[in-house]
């Protein structure tokens, strides 16, 4: 039987399903590990795990693996913690697996970005049950409504690797991989107070996310969930300003999908150039002040 | 009377991959990489697993860090490079079978059954592929416990503890060894191997195999292309030129 079982580890994970569904053409059941279950994206049907702490991937993997047998694909919007968890639910099943999905060809064929973008790949499953984490933005968003059947189920998630504590930054800024707004440091920027005085002060004028270049991240002046790029979070935003970013491969890998791409940068040659909808040559210590004034916060 | 710490073996499995810093392309065909005149390395993510076994090794001598490739001869070359840094020995599987994450981590956990590593370190994606898939499918096939995306290892008493990145932030976790840990950029910076470093590795044993299991891929990559370029844009003038811009098409 070809069906999906979409896994959704929050509820703000749940609604990729119905466009990722339609596009392969699958019906689809909802596995929802924690929060309200989502009713209304045109599920067969939602299992409601309604944990309260998220486990370790060993024993998450395991309990996902217990209900996923008998679907022929296993999805998850990609991020961190489903390529954590899934990589291994598909490597409990022996099934094949395509992470950063960003088309759909079939329901065995799929594009995917490689190489830091710099290739996009069609990849066929040679064998089911096939394990893929999805990038909601190369899907048409799906219609909402109706109401799906609820079933609460329990998992044993028991886990081996003990989670001795965790950090959740964040505070009250939008989810960068959500954002429709997003403003970018890199490099360039002093210190962390600078970047949060500067970048977070742009992105609040406009109610946007914090973004930031890995090199940014290494010198210590953003925090590493702020990285965007190859290895860190793709965005697909209205509006992403990048200031003193200059535009590496690794970079825009994260950024393409955006709609409009802003670059500010005192290197009329700086790479980011050829990619940008609209790039100002220009010391980002005074741009950025000077549009803030125009924004009018 | 303190009892002798027992020795401790690490598992390192290396990738070769086109150099992270060229610009790649696909070829005209459709059929794959255009990597003339391009260079190879170690994926960076394998190098920084290698110097993170090394230090550990640094602060207790008696740990055995093995390095893993699976490919072509010419994987002998990071195999190498490995061993330069610090690694004891090495072990080439060698074959020009395709290989995807499923057979890679086949062929890692029938390794792994038979050197009983206590760890294995491995990156956390290749920069080829970015498929982010091989070690936590190895963790599974061998029931370990996972960390993947390190950013910190410490060694305690027969478990590690690793702070690892998430999307929100990071989390350190505890795992009971045996254990596999996935590396993220940030857990170390690699040493730099000098030529002469490399050349003096030449004695360290390297030993070739053929594969131990007849696994066959579960994927197949049929196309590459070149993705859709972005459409080139404009420069503005000024701050104003660009707010204008940007209100006008309801950016703002
Ligand atoms: C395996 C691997 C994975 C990687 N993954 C990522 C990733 O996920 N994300 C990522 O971002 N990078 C990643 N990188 C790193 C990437 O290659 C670049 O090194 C990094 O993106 C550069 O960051 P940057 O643009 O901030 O710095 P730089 O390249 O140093 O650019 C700084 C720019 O700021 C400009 N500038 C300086 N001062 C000012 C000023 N006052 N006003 C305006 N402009 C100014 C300069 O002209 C320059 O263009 C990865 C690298 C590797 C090898």
């Amino acid at each position: 039987m070809s069906k999906l079982l979409w896994i959704a580890f929050e509820a703000s994970d749940a609604p990729a399903a119905a466009g990722f569904a339609q596009a392969v053409g699958l019906g689809f059941d909802l596995l929802q590990i924690s929060g309200q279950p989502v009713t209304d994206i045109g599920a067969d049907k939602v299992l409601s795990a309604n944990l309260s702490e998220m486990p370790t991937s060993d024993g998450l993997a395991k309990a996902i693996a217990g209900v996923a047998g008998g679907y022929s694909h296993v999805g998850a919007v990609s991020s961190m913690r489903s390529k954590d968890v899934l990589a291994r639910v598909a490597g409990l099943m022996d099934a094949a697996m395509v992470t950063d999905v960003v088309a759909a060809e079939s329901p065995t064929r799929f594009k995917r970005p490689m190489v830091a973008g710099s290739i996009l790949a069609t990849v066929e499953v040679l064998s089911m049950p096939a394990v893929l984490t999805v990038r909601p933005a190369g899907f048409a968003k799906g219609d909402r409504g109706g109401s799906s059947s609820v079933e609460s189920i329990s998992l044993d998630a028991t886990s081996v690797a003990k989670r001795l504590g965790a950090s959740a930054r964040g505070g009250a800024r939008p989810d960068l991989t959500q954002a429709r707004v997003i403003v970018s440091g890199g490099r360039p920027l002093k210190d962390a107070q600078t970047f949060e005085s500067v970048i977070g002060g742009l992105a609040d004028a406009l109610g946007g996310a914090v973004g930031a270049t890995r090199a940014a991240v290494d010198s210590g002046i953003a925090a590493n969930e702020l990285q965007v790029g190859q290895t860190g979070k793709i965005v697909a935003p209205d509006l992403y300003i990048a200031a003193g970013i200059s535009g590496s491969t690794q970079h825009m890998a994260g950024i393409k999908d955006s709609k409009i791409i802003v670059a500010i940068n005192k290197d009329p040659d700086a790479p980011i150039f050829e990619f940008a909808d609209y790039g100002l040559v220009a010391d980002l210590y005074q741009a950025i002040p000077e549009l803030r004034a125009k924004i009018g916060k | 009377m303190r009892l002798r710490r027992a020795l401790m073996k690490i598992l390192v499995p290396i990738k070769r991959v086109v150099d992270p810093y060229a610009k790649v392309r696909s070829l005209p065909d459709g059929s794959g990489m255009d990597t003339t005149g391009l260079k190879f390395e170690i994926n960076p993510f394998d190098e920084i697993a290698v110097e993170e076994a090394v230090r550990l090794k640094e602060k207790d001598p008696s740990i055995e860090i093995v390095a893993v490739s699976i490919g072509g001869a010419e994987c002998e070359e990071q195999l190498r490079k490995g061993l330069a840094m610090g690694a004891d020995r090495a072990i080439l599987v060698e074959t020009n079978d395709p290989l995807d994450s499923t057979v890679v981590a086949a062929e890692l956990a029938a390794l792994a059954n038979e050197l009983k590593p206590d760890m294995i370190l491995m990156g956390k994606q290749a920069t080829d592929d970015d498929n982010n898939q091989a070690g936590q499918m190895l963790a599974a096939k061998l029931n370990w416990p996972q960390a993947t995306f390190a950013a910190k290892v410490e060694r305690g008493d027969g478990i590690v503890r690793v702070t690892r990145e998430t999307d929100t932030g990071d989390e350190t976790l505890e795992l009971p060894l045996p254990c596999l840990v996935t590396t993220d950029l940030r857990l170390n910076e690699p040493r730099y191997i000098a030529l002469p470093g490399i050349i003096k590795a030449r004695s360290k044993p390297l030993e070739k195999r053929p594969r131990m299991t007849s696994a066959a891929p579960k994927t197949r990559i049929v196309r590459m292309e070149a993705p859709a370029a972005r459409q080139a844009g404009r420069k503005v003038g000024s701050v104003d030129e660009l707010y204008v811009a940007l209100k006008d098409r309801g950016a703002l």
